[in-house]
């Protein structure tokens, strides 16, 4: 094994602060009003349309298209937040290139799609730069209590729909601010201006959400005394664990994972606060390991590789996101698997990675191995859902909760939904979905 | 290389663009930059009589309708004929005409329906060397209070004298502006035939209000807040004045009298449509406003390319070849019967075609085929109205087809005949021949 000769560098404070508000400012800035008018009215009012098709939360999008072209941006942001409460995170964070937009009939015309993300996101700004009167209230109240167990994207769509509809809910989360990944998981670029805190407080200002953060399920709480004492239960615990290599994984907090470094940042007074390597290896191939291995370069590290087990379609992350990837100056490598994290005095030194190949179907590790230097190493091979917190039996499937196509679990006061319910994308939008049909059933189930 | 010279009523211009008597022609400077660019003509913006010059408003004088894109598609003025003194303008024409010999240079006139005062202005004006006179009977707004402008054109009698006392007073060709704010074009067009004009030009402006600002509840534009109505054109009005120009080459009462076609004319094709329905010159006003002088070289190279590969030798070949196919409604043939058919590999299935024959035409389109989103015809439904392939975004997908004779239609099981049939002998007519 050959060490590299420089020193190992894991340092905060790579860059001058001008260089870190430029690195995390908006991704991708808002559209001006102009470039929203003439972007909207691109739009062709499509019959039945194929994006709102395509859309997990079925936004009528030739709607709110029309209403910002008709320059009613209230009228768009009503038709955006009804179906999706979280649309303005949605808006931010969605792989549009592969849901709504990828269904675009203009990309059929000419390869180029009405930008709807951006469209949402032009709406839901005005609509939260100047809400107004509000635009949903409670139904009458129906004397019913829901406990909401989880507080990301799932969680609070589900409370808010269950609170619009009259019920009294009670939101906890086991961390000290509400917004699941919405808080702790996104990228920093992707949600500036404390965006996910603005987009909750308005969330609970309907009302009838009473919060209680930093409650943990299978510590403070149970899910068996919850089933007994609420009328109905929703689960959006996300996915708590991580997957590991399955090697051995040096002590040091230079060998980590990528949704920790994810959080760290998110949660961090400045990225100057932030140590990074100046060399940093990020194993995975999906949005966290794009996120990681970006906001690393971001932070001012010098080479960042991701490595990927497969070739550049069968990564998770889209096309897209690969090239955003690329286009920050991240490396992305295929066809390696990691084999041992190199140590040498205690520091992370490099990663050492078995050259795979495909046997028919199965992918093997060759003999042949490489190594890449790095002074600090990202794993994002994916989350798992971790079961034990839940106390008593509810029917998994693969390793997730089985629920019915409503959100109903095997016990019938639970429901659950996002990620940690069997079957989905794992994406922001698809958990807000989960939330509202669960809220429906639940509503559906308890006035029955 | 198609010839695009044209000769109307005897004025020779090097093509058929003539800028209209408009803002843009209003002085020596506009004019030259206008020639320069290469406009075949020019209609001098309207001189009125001697004395203090009439006076404009100084707030807003025009305000567009756009649509998507912000393309302008429809533009009102309120602007009145030139505020500078007679003297200053009849100069000015006379030095530009004489730097630009070969380009037609009409004078456009308006002074009270008063013999003497047409008999003072037309020799001073046929003095400058100019070409023509065109008599504005067709504004809309402001001079119309005066007695003036649309107020005569929308009188046959006041045509017909005014013209007539012009004949009377000067050599020079004398064209007649209309109005479109009639309800019968070929009335005032026999008027001015009748006074002896040498041509027609048509459509001046629409009476129109642009629109109101919902904020201040003021109708626009305005004026420190009133405004008055002003004269719309632009492409918006182009299937009017088509209309109009039809009319007249096609009315036996005025068959052949030369007509210098206007109304949202902004590209070659327009001009095309406007000559093949009559016109043997055209003249533009909004697209210069909206665009620049320079979009003549783009209608110049686009009419003569269709022209060579048509084969046309000179403008006045295509000049009325449209006209034939225009007649009454109860001259068309009830047995042709067409069917729109969707090109499957242009459809990029947005659905418009199923959404709107659904809701407001035959339910004729449908929209899903072994449960997937596709848009076909039904045949057995269709009545071949057209109205899918109007709003189809995508050019060239959606086209009609008519049956042969000898086909069955399916929405009616009746064999195509391929005998023409019109209204008159239909047995639903009470009072066929």
């Amino acid at each position: 094994m050959s060490l590299p000769s420089t020193p190992s560098d894991v340092a905060a404070g790579r860059l001058t602060q001008a260089e870190y508000a430029r690195n995390f400012a908006d991704a991708h800035p808002p559209l001006t009003a102009v470039q929203a008018l003439l972007e909207a009215e691109r739009c062709y009012y499509c019959f039945d349309a194929p994006c709102t098709t395509a859309c997990p939360t079925g936004i009528d999008i030739p709607t709110f298209i029309a209403r910002i072209a008709q320059g009613n941006l209230r009228g768009a942001a009503r038709t955006i937040l009804e179906e999706n409460v979280l649309g303005g995170m949605c808006a931010r964070v969605c792989p549009t290139e592969v849901l709504c937009e990828q269904a675009c009939v203009r990309c059929t015309q000419e390869d180029k799609p009405v930008e709807i993300g951006a469209l949402q996101r032009h709406a839901t700004d005005a609509y939260f730069a100047q809400p107004g009167a509000p635009l949903f209230t409670r139904a009458p109240a129906s004397d019913k209590r829901v406990a909401v167990v989880g507080a990301g994207p799932a969680g609070l769509a589900c409370a808010h729909r269950l609170a619009m509809m009259g019920h009294a809910v009670t939101l906890f989360d086991d961390k000290p601010k509400l917004g699941g990944l919405n808080e702790y998981g996104l990228a920093t670029y992707k949600t500036v201006d404390d965006f996910a805190q603005k987009e909750i407080r308005w969330l609970l200002s309907i009302g009838g959400i009473e919060v209680r953060p930093k409650h943990s399920l299978g510590r403070d709480m149970h899910l068996d005394a919850l089933a007994r004492d609420f009328d109905a239960v929703f689960l959006g615990l996300g996915l708590a664990g991580v997957n590991t290599l399955g090697i051995a994984e040096p002590a040091s907090t230079a060998a980590r994972a990528a949704v920790d470094f994810i959080a760290e940042l998110r949660q961090a007074p400045s990225p100057a606060a932030v140590p990074v390597g100046r060399r940093v290896v990020v194993i995975g191939g999906g949005m966290t390991a794009v996120d990681a291995a970006v906001q690393s370069k971001l932070l001012g590290a010098e080479d960042v590789t991701m490595v990927y087990r497969r070739g550049p379609e069968a990564m998770s992350a889209s096309g897209h996101e690969q090239q955003w990837a690329q286009t920050n100056g991240v490396r992305i490598k295929h066809w390696g698997a990691p084999q041992q994290v190199l140590v040498a005095d205690g520091r992370v030194r490099g990663v050492r990675f078995a050259r795979t190949a495909l046997q028919g179907e199965r992918l093997v590790d060759t003999d042949e191995r490489f190594d890449i230097e790095a002074d600090m190493v990202l794993t994002a091979i994916g989350q798992v859902f971790e079961a034990q917190p839940l106390g008593l039996s509810l029917d998994l499937k693969g390793g997730r909760i089985a629920t019915d196509a409503e959100g109903k679990s095997s016990h019938p006061k639970i429901w659950a939904g996002g990620d940690c319910r069997a079957g989905g994308r794992d994406l922001t939008v698809e958990a807000v979905q989960h939330g509202k049909l669960a809220a429906m059933s639940i509503d559906a189930t308890l006035r029955a | 290389m198609a010839d695009l010279s044209t000769t109307f009523c005897g004025i020779k211009s090097p093509n058929p663009f003539w800028l209209a008597s408009a803002p843009p022609t209003d002085k020596e400077y506009n004019v030259r930059r206008a020639f320069e660019a290469g406009w075949g003509g020019v209609v001098w913006k309207t001189l009125g009589e001697e004395g203090p010059p009439i006076v404009n408003v100084n707030g807003p004088r025009y305000e567009s309708l756009v649509s998507d894109q912000r393309r302008v598609i429809g533009f009102n003025n309120i602007e009145l004929i030139t505020d500078r003194p007679l003297q200053t303008n009849l100069d000015e024409i006379r030095r530009v005409k004489r730097d630009f010999p070969d380009r037609a240079l009409v004078v456009s006139l308006m002074v009270p329906c008063e013999e003497g005062a047409w008999k003072a202005i037309l020799p001073r004006v046929e003095d400058t060397g100019c070409d023509g006179v065109e008599l504005n009977f067709g504004c809309p707004h402001g001079m119309s209070e005066r007695g003036m402008g649309s107020a005569v054109g929308q009188v046959p009698e006041y045509i017909e004298m005014v013209t007539r006392w012009c004949k009377q007073y000067t050599k020079l060709p004398v064209i007649v502006k209309l109005t479109p704010n009639i309800t019968d074009i070929r009335h005032p067009a026999r008027a001015a035939h009748a006074g002896g004009a040498d041509a027609v030009s048509l459509i001046n402006t629409i009476n129109s209000v642009m629109g109101v600002n919902l904020s201040t509840m003021r109708m626009s534009p305005n004026v420190g807040g009133m405004g008055s109505h002003g004269g719309y054109c632009g492409p918006a009005v182009k299937p009017i004045a088509l209309n109009m120009v039809a009319e007249i080459a096609r009315d036996p009462a005025t068959a052949g009298m030369p007509i210098s076609g206007i109304g949202g004319i902004t590209t070659w094709r327009d001009a095309a449509e406007f000559i093949a329905l009559g016109s043997g010159t055209v003249q533009v006003c909004t697209a210069a406003m909206v665009y620049g002088f320079k979009i003549v070289q783009d209608m110049a190279d686009g009419l003569a390319n269709f022209m060579d590969e048509q084969g046309y030798r000179s403008v006045e070949q295509m000049v009325g070849l449209a006209v034939p196919s225009i007649t009454t409604w109860n001259q068309l043939n009830l047995n042709h019967i067409e069917k729109a058919v969707i090109d499957p590999d242009l459809c990029i299935q947005c659905g418009r075609c199923h959404v709107v024959c659904e809701d407001t035409s035959h339910q004729a389109i449908s929209a899903t085929k072994n449960g997937r989103r596709h848009f076909e015809v039904m045949d057995e439904e269709c009545v071949g109205c057209n109205l899918c392939a109007s709003i189809c975004p995508v050019p060239g997908c959606i086209s009609m087809k008519a049956l042969q004779p000898g086909e069955v239609d399916k929405r009616t099981g009746l064999v195509v005949s391929g005998e023409y049939a019109n209204w008159t002998t239909h047995p639903n007519n009470p009072a066929r021949a």
